[in-house]
């Protein structure tokens, strides 16, 4: 049971933006721009981004709907997003996304934990200013998702069909606000 | 220095969305409901629960600047850095102290809130508005902090800097000025 009266049935972050929807709409569109707006990095590179954030931060429901939305995008290669998230040094990723990561991991745990020596090994597999940027900056946000999500004890489905159902919504329609039922 | 290239005139998280408009908007919009926006919580409660989250966070850039907003409004400094210390010794309300404590857990873990500071919260007489707003709140500090911190913006050591910053909060809010920075270049 969510900590405040959302709507039954609704899992995770839909029933909070459906519980207060004007700070829900920038919540999705901050979603929609780091994941599917203008960038070098692919979709699925971001939503592996957004699923390794999450799932060092042991939130359940975003690791599972992320990556899931990450192996719908990966397409064949899908398989990379259960390797990164067990290891990502051994992953079948580039260099340049092992760096992101490792960026990334360093945001999760705290903003300070980013090194030079991390910005150094990310510029030398080719990531530009904007891709650390943008790499701190979902990383940051996921470590707001996730404590959205489970500080309010959100409803958390454990069904694997769940997520990939959710995957496959997320993959082809992105962040779109859920709107109210039956008023 | 801070990892990529932003305008020198612009310290801690200006800069940063200044860098990328587009993704700042929504997180100024956010911000604005959040801690602006109507609320039973007052604006200087509000500015309370961003100054302990990014005080824990050890972000010194927004912990000065949300001290300062909360002091401005509330026209004394003695709370906030009570707060800061030691929430349960606090010159606040039952309420607040319960929803401090609710912030706090938030910036340790999602996971860190308990049924027990929820229902003491509740208790206290918060609503469940309430403890959302305190949740989204202290969420959204995670982000600034990690934002501010993970790229090594500036961080000004003049406390004048924070003073003008908190006057700017209380006076504009946290929308984007409708013409700009520029105006903060030095002459």
């Amino acid at each position: 049971m969510a900590y405040i009266n959302v709507e039954q049935g609704v899992p995770g972050i839909r029933s909070l933006v459906l519980f207060r929807p004007d700070t829900g709409k920038p919540l999705y569109e901050l979603a929609q721009i780091l994941l599917r707006g203008p960038s070098t990095l692919s979709p699925a590179e971001r939503e592996l981004i957004a699923a390794y954030v999450s799932s060092r931060n042991q939130c359940f429901f975003c690791t599972n709907s992320h990556a899931a939305a990450a192996r719908c995008l990966y397409g064949d290669e899908g398989s990379v997003v259960d390797e990164a998230l067990l290891d990502p040094e051994n992953a079948g990723l580039t260099g340049k996304m092992k760096a992101l990561l490792n960026i990334a991991g360093k945001v999760q745990i705290l903003g300070k934990e980013v090194t030079e020596l991390d910005i150094l090994l990310a510029r030398e597999q080719g990531a530009d200013d904007r891709e650390i940027h943008d790499t701190v900056l979902i990383a940051a946000a996921f470590s707001m998702f996730n404590r959205y999500v489970d500080g309010l004890a959100s409803w958390t489905p454990t069904d694997p069909a769940a997520y990939a159902e959710m995957g496959r919504r997320m993959a082809d329609k992105g962040y779109v606000l859920p709107q109210p039922v039956n008023q | 220095m801070s990892y990529i290239p932003l305008e020198t005139h612009l310290p801690g998280i200006t800069g940063l969305l200044e860098y990328r408009q587009d993704s700042a908007k929504p997180i100024r919009e956010l911000t604005q409901l959040l801690l602006r926006g109507p609320s039973s919580l007052t604006e200087g409660e509000r500015e309370l629960i961003a100054t302990i989250v990014s005080s824990r966070n050890q972000c010194s850039f927004c912990t000065a600047a949300h001290t300062a907003a909360a002091d401005i409004l509330l026209e004394e400094d003695k709370t906030s850095a009570a707060v800061k210390q030691d929430i349960a010794s606090a010159p606040v309300t039952e309420k607040m102290k319960a929803l401090l404590l609710i912030a706090a857990q938030v910036q340790e873990s999602g996971k860190s809130v308990t049924p027990f500071s929820i229902a003491n919260a509740k208790e206290a007489g918060a609503t469940d508005m309430e403890i959302h707003d305190t949740v989204l709140i202290a969420a959204l500090f995670c982000l600034y902090n990690r934002y501010v911190d993970g790229l090594a913006t500036a961080t000004p050591s003049d406390p004048a800097f924070y003073q003008g910053l908190g006057q700017r909060l209380k006076q504009h809010g946290y929308n984007r000025l409708p013409n700009g920075y520029d105006h903060l270049k030095k002459k």
